[in-house]
């Protein structure tokens, strides 16, 4: 049950990824801290994902600046933990299996590399040395080492019991459905256990997060962009790397509504296989989709013929907190003093979840953060419309 | 009706009723009550739920792995592989 | 190989799913009534659990196995003539993967069960307007230290193999756990030329007394009773009281077993232990779990039963929530082969309906009339068997740290207290995603049980919620990538943004 009175530093709505990671480097800091989540712990979309933690899919910009921090902490202050969480650095490898998309995988490395991006460009021979399985179609590939690998839920579960250890409270089936105000300022939230109030309130909602910001009559654009994953039975690896096929980079940095459904294959240390993933936009759209399973599936069966008869266990699917321009939205909204925003992290949110969850305590805790959090302002998108609200 | 049918079992033959699946065959007739091992502890496992349902019975029937050996009528000339240093 | 590899579809007035007891009478009535019906089962025969049978040609007395054989055999011969009329179609060894709601009707995904295929391939999509689902149920199972050893069955796997095989797949068993059924399976391994050392029953049975009334409703029950009884009796087998297998042991399979007084609460009382030597055959059945996967797919109103199952919810035409899904037979609730059986002719007769075929004389109303009171009955005497016989709650009391929960992903009981107690995974889903728990071939249908207690999901309404998360299986079965990717031929337009 609630104390009469519930009052913290640091109030965080939702605890996904995201939410885990501020409220761990929050309570690091000493501030005190609460989180509430309408369901149990990380049962959004953080338990509906994949682990990837890319470079390689990143153009230039916040984006990869966030997605670099992010797996320096990984690597570095987070690595005495990595094996809680089946971190593994096993390296991404982009196939192309035609010129014309060989030639459009050079153009982007080209680029890639002018900031800082390691990769290499690979022929057929080495490729095949390190995916003996692929497909014979290919005809180049380009494999990046730093890409790396890690298990969700067990981050999410792992961070906010890690958080919870350094004093923070977490509040399972506690869904947040007022903002308590005081003029423009928003001072803490409402919910069916009563009333947390905060001097830091921060929506770490993911897809739900302009849900939440339409609470205190702020537009922050954040929508669901659903994905599929298949699950295949257990097997002896087969797949050594995160492989996916060129198309795939043109489908994350995409804004199309329609169906997108390029193929990311990776083998899992319990040894099935996930096949991913789908992009499509239509709102929390549950019902099923078997386009979308017939296009992973047969993306999937080419760039690794031997799928063909492995057999599927399980799919399931999750909403990416999708934003119109692909980076994240982090830090404290000036038209509602006291709301903090650090949703959007679209197909990313593992991988970019302890970076997001460090600037924020730093500038929570009135710090220099160590990335500028201008580029990822909530007032970029403009005000709410009519129409949006 | 009652003639008999034979099956080949990691390469030993081995005769069998006809109306045998190729888990009871693999039980009665071969006397092996587990034909899988686990993929973390190395663990026999054979026969549990017998209907379909826990996949704990897996074998190779005709070179196609990952068959459930509970629901599959045996027939003459059948190749059965299991695993012993099992994947799955 | 001949492999056929394409998407067909099909039409029909009435699907039934599961040809058992409950979807046997349902195909019967609906094709009676004048219904187009297309008979979907898993299995080559019909039967379904209770039936389940070697085909005549290898079993020239397959009955002497049965209790009620006279009711499948004339369920068989109308089945038979209305296949002759093509009244009825049999997709026989065909596995529903699933179903939705199409906006125009109910839509299933049905593929040929790989073992059974002989190189047929390929899904079939099927849509009707009436749906009659009679999946049936399986063994629910507790862990116990040295259940993953082989030799350790599911006791209605005991039964099936007995009832298939014609031999018992062990010489001397222990049948443990809860429920009348050990009685019957243990009746079987007697009758195949096993022995069998001992029945141990976790329910101290003094709660049948207040329910004698409901037991008197339904005396062929009793009398099946009363003959497993008399059966055990003059092969002086143990019918232990208040007792469970609390451990097995063995090296490369099972050869002893330690069994345990439990106390009130169903905890194990230290000291009571007995061994049985020289046991290669270990049959576990803790009553029955309902196959509700494809109930959560359509999405149709769901509740837990008074024995812990998810049960579909149906009015008194057996139709559930969702428009033209019937439900019968165990996913309406764990009650026997008779209430199945009333309950999917009333289903049969209410789908046809739905579809437009109304007929209905003198003769029909007063069989409906017997079939009603037929349910009522066996529903009471079922309320009275689950009370007499539940879980018993202190069964964590015998488990040990290294302890197999989910024999797919081999995870052991302290890991999972270890994510209950750290990683708050208050619910079976942050029990899954944490621990692996129900990930693998099987999808939690053998641990989900286990699961829902461990994750201590208390409250009615957390507990069915929990029960769901654990029902959710998009597909009833795995699927070859290559079936996934030839079905995109048939696809439904794309949403738009
Ligand atoms: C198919 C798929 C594959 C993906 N693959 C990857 C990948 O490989 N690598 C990667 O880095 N990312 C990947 N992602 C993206 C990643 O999953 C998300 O970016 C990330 O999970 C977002 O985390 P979050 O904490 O912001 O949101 P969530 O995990 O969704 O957490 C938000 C929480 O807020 C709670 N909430 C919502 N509204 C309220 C309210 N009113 N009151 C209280 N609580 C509320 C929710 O219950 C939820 O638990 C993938 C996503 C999908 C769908
Ligand atoms: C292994 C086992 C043995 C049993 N033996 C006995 C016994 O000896 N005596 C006794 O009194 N009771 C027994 N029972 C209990 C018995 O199951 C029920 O009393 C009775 O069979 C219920 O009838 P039903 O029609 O609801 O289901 P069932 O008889 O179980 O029939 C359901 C049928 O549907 C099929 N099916 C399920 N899902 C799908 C799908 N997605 N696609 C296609 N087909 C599907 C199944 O393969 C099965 O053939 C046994 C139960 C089990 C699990
Ligand atoms: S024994 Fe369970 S699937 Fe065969």
């Amino acid at each position: 049950m609630v104390p009469a009175v519930n009052a913290s530093d640091v109030l965080v709505i939702g605890s996904g990824a995201v939410g885990a990671a501020i409220a761990y480097f929050c309570a690091l800091r000493g501030l005190s801290v609460a989180v509430v989540d309408s369901g149990a712990v990380g049962s959004g979309t953080s338990s509906k994902c994949e682990g990837n933690l890319l470079v390689s899919d990143k153009e230039h910009g916040p984006e990869l600046d966030l997605a670099n921090y992010s797996l320096k902490l990984w690597q570095g202050e987070l690595a005495e933990h990595s094996h809680l969480w089946e971190f593994e650095n096993k390296g991404g490898i982009i196939v192309a299996s035609q010129e014309s998309s060989m030639a459009s995988l050079q153009r982007a490395l080209r680029v890639q590399r002018e900031h800082g991006i390691r990769v290499e460009e690979i022929d057929v021979a080495e490729l095949k040395r390190y995916e003996p399985n692929v497909t014979d179609e290919a005809v180049g590939a380009a494999f990046y080492p730093d890409d790396s690998q890690v298990m969700p839920m067990l981050v999410t579960a792992h961070l906010m019991r890690m958080a919870s250890e350094a004093g923070a409270h977490m509040w399972p089936y506690t869904e947040v459905t007022g903002l308590l105000r005081s003029g423009d300022e928003v001072r803490g939230v409402i919910t069916a256990r009563g009333s947390f109030w905060a001097d830091a309130v921060i929506n770490a909602a993911g897809p739900w997060g302009g849900q939440l910001a339409r609470l205190a009559g702020v537009n922050v654009p954040v929508e669901p962009r659903r994905g599929y994953v298949l699950v295949t039975e257990p097997m002896e690896p087969k797949i050594f790397r995160k492989v996916y096929a060129a198309e795939y980079i043109d489908n994350v940095g995409s804004s199309d509504g329609g169906l997108q459904a390029s193929p990311v294959v990776e083998g899992t240390p319990a040894g099935s296989v996930l096949i991913g993933s789908s992009r499509e936009r239509g709102g929390f759209d549950t019902t099923f989709n078997p386009e979308a399973i017939g296009r992973i599936a047969t993306n999937a069966v080419k760039l690794f013929p031997f799928l063909a008869e492995t057999r599927v266990l399980r799919y399931y699917f999750g909403f990416r907190p999708y934003v119109p321009d692909h980076v994240p939205v982090i830090g404290p909204d000036p038209r509602a003093p006291g709301l903090w925003h650090a949703c959007g992290h679209e197909g990313a949110g593992i991988g970019l979840s302890v970076g997001t969850g460090k600037i924020i305590s730093q500038a929570v805790a009135g710090e220099d953060t160590d990335l500028s959090l201008e580029v990822f302002s909530p007032t970029r998108f403009g005000e709410l419309t009519e129409v949006a609200a | 009706m009652s003639e008999t049918i034979t099956l080949s079992v990691d390469g030993e033959e081995i005769t069998i009723e006809p109306k045998r699946t190729v888990a009871a065959a693999l039980m009665l007739a071969a006397e092996r009550p587990a034909w899988r091992r686990t993929r973390f502890n190395n663990e026999p496992r054979g026969l549990f739920c017998g209907i379909g349902v826990c996949f704990d019975c897996l074998v190779t029937v005709n070179g196609e792995a990952s068959l459930r050996a509970c629901l599959i009528p045996a027939e003459d000339g059948m190749v059965i592989e299991t695993s012993e240093r099992g994947t799955r | 190989m001949s492999k056929e590899n394409s998407v067909r579809q099909k039409h029909c007035d009435v699907v039934v799913i599961g040809a058992g007891p409950a979807g046997l009478a349902a195909a019967s009535q609906a094709s009676g009534a004048g219904a187009q019906v297309l008979l979907i089962d898993q299995s080559l025969r019909p039967g379904g659990q209770f039936w389940r049978h070697a085909s005549e040609e290898h079993d020239a007395d397959p009955g002497r196995w049965h209790h009620g054989w006279n009711t499948y055999t004339q369920l068989a011969k109308v089945l038979e003539r209305a296949i002759g009329t093509g009244r009825v179609e049999h997709l026989s060894g065909h596995h529903v993967l699933t179903g939705e709601r199409t906006g125009t009707g109910l839509g299933l995904t049905v593929q040929p069960v790989p073992e059974l295929a002989d190189g047929v391939r390929g899904l079939i999509t099927v849509e009707a307007p009436a749906v009659v689902l009679c999946p049936g149920a399986y063994d629910r199972q507790l862990p116990v230290p040295g259940w993953t050893l082989p030799g350790v069955m599911a006791a209605g796997g005991v039964q099936a193999f007995i009832k298939t095989q014609g031999a018992a797949p062990g010489r001397r068993a222990v049948l443990a756990g809860t429920g009348p059924f050990l009685l019957s399976a243990a009746a079987s391994v007697i009758q195949a030329g096993g022995e069998v050392a001992a029945v141990c029953e976790a329910a101290d049975l003094t709660g049948w007394v207040p329910h004698g009334v409901a037991a008197a409703l339904v005396p062929s029950k009793g009398l099946e009773g009363a003959e497993y009884i008399s059966l055990l009796a003059k092969h002086r087998v143990p019918y232990l009281r208040r007792t469970a297998v609390t451990a097995i042991h063995g090296e490369q399979r099972a050869e002893k077993v330690t069994v345990s007084r439990l106390d009130r609460h169903g905890a194990v009382v230290a000291g009571t232990e007995k061994h049985f030597n020289d046991v290669d055959l270990v049959g576990l059945g803790w009553g029955f779990v309902p196959q509700s996967e494809l109930v959560v797919q359509f999405g149709a109103q769901t509740r837990i039963d008074i024995d812990g199952s998810l049960i579909g919810v149906v009015d008194t035409r057996q139709h559930s929530s969702v428009e033209g899904l019937y439900l019968a037979g165990e996913i309406t609730g764990v009650a026997g082969a008779t209430a199945a059986v009333a309950e999917g002719r009333i289903a049969g007769y209410a789908a046809a309906w739905m579809a437009g075929y109304r007929v209905r004389g003198a003769r029909q109303a007063a069989a409906a009339q017997r079939d009603k009171i037929l349910r009522a009955n066996h529903r009471a005497f079922a309320r009275a068997m689950h009370t007499a016989h539940p879980l018993p709650a202190g069964w964590e009391s015998w488990m040990q740290e290294e302890t197999t929960v989910c024999r797919c992903e081999e995870v052991p009981y302290h890991r999972i207290r270890e994510s209950t107690e750290t990683l708050s995974a208050q619910e079976p889903r942050g029990l899954k995603g944490t621990t692996r728990t129900g990930m693998g071939w099987c999808q939690g249908r053998i641990c989900g049980a286990a699961a829902i207690c461990l994750a201590k999901s208390s409250g009615d309404q957390r507990k069915e919620q929990a029960a769901r998360a654990v029902a959710k299986r998009p597909l009833a079965a795995p699927v070859r990538l290559s079936d996934l990717a030839e079905s995109r031929a048939q696809t439904r337009p794309l949403k738009a943004p």
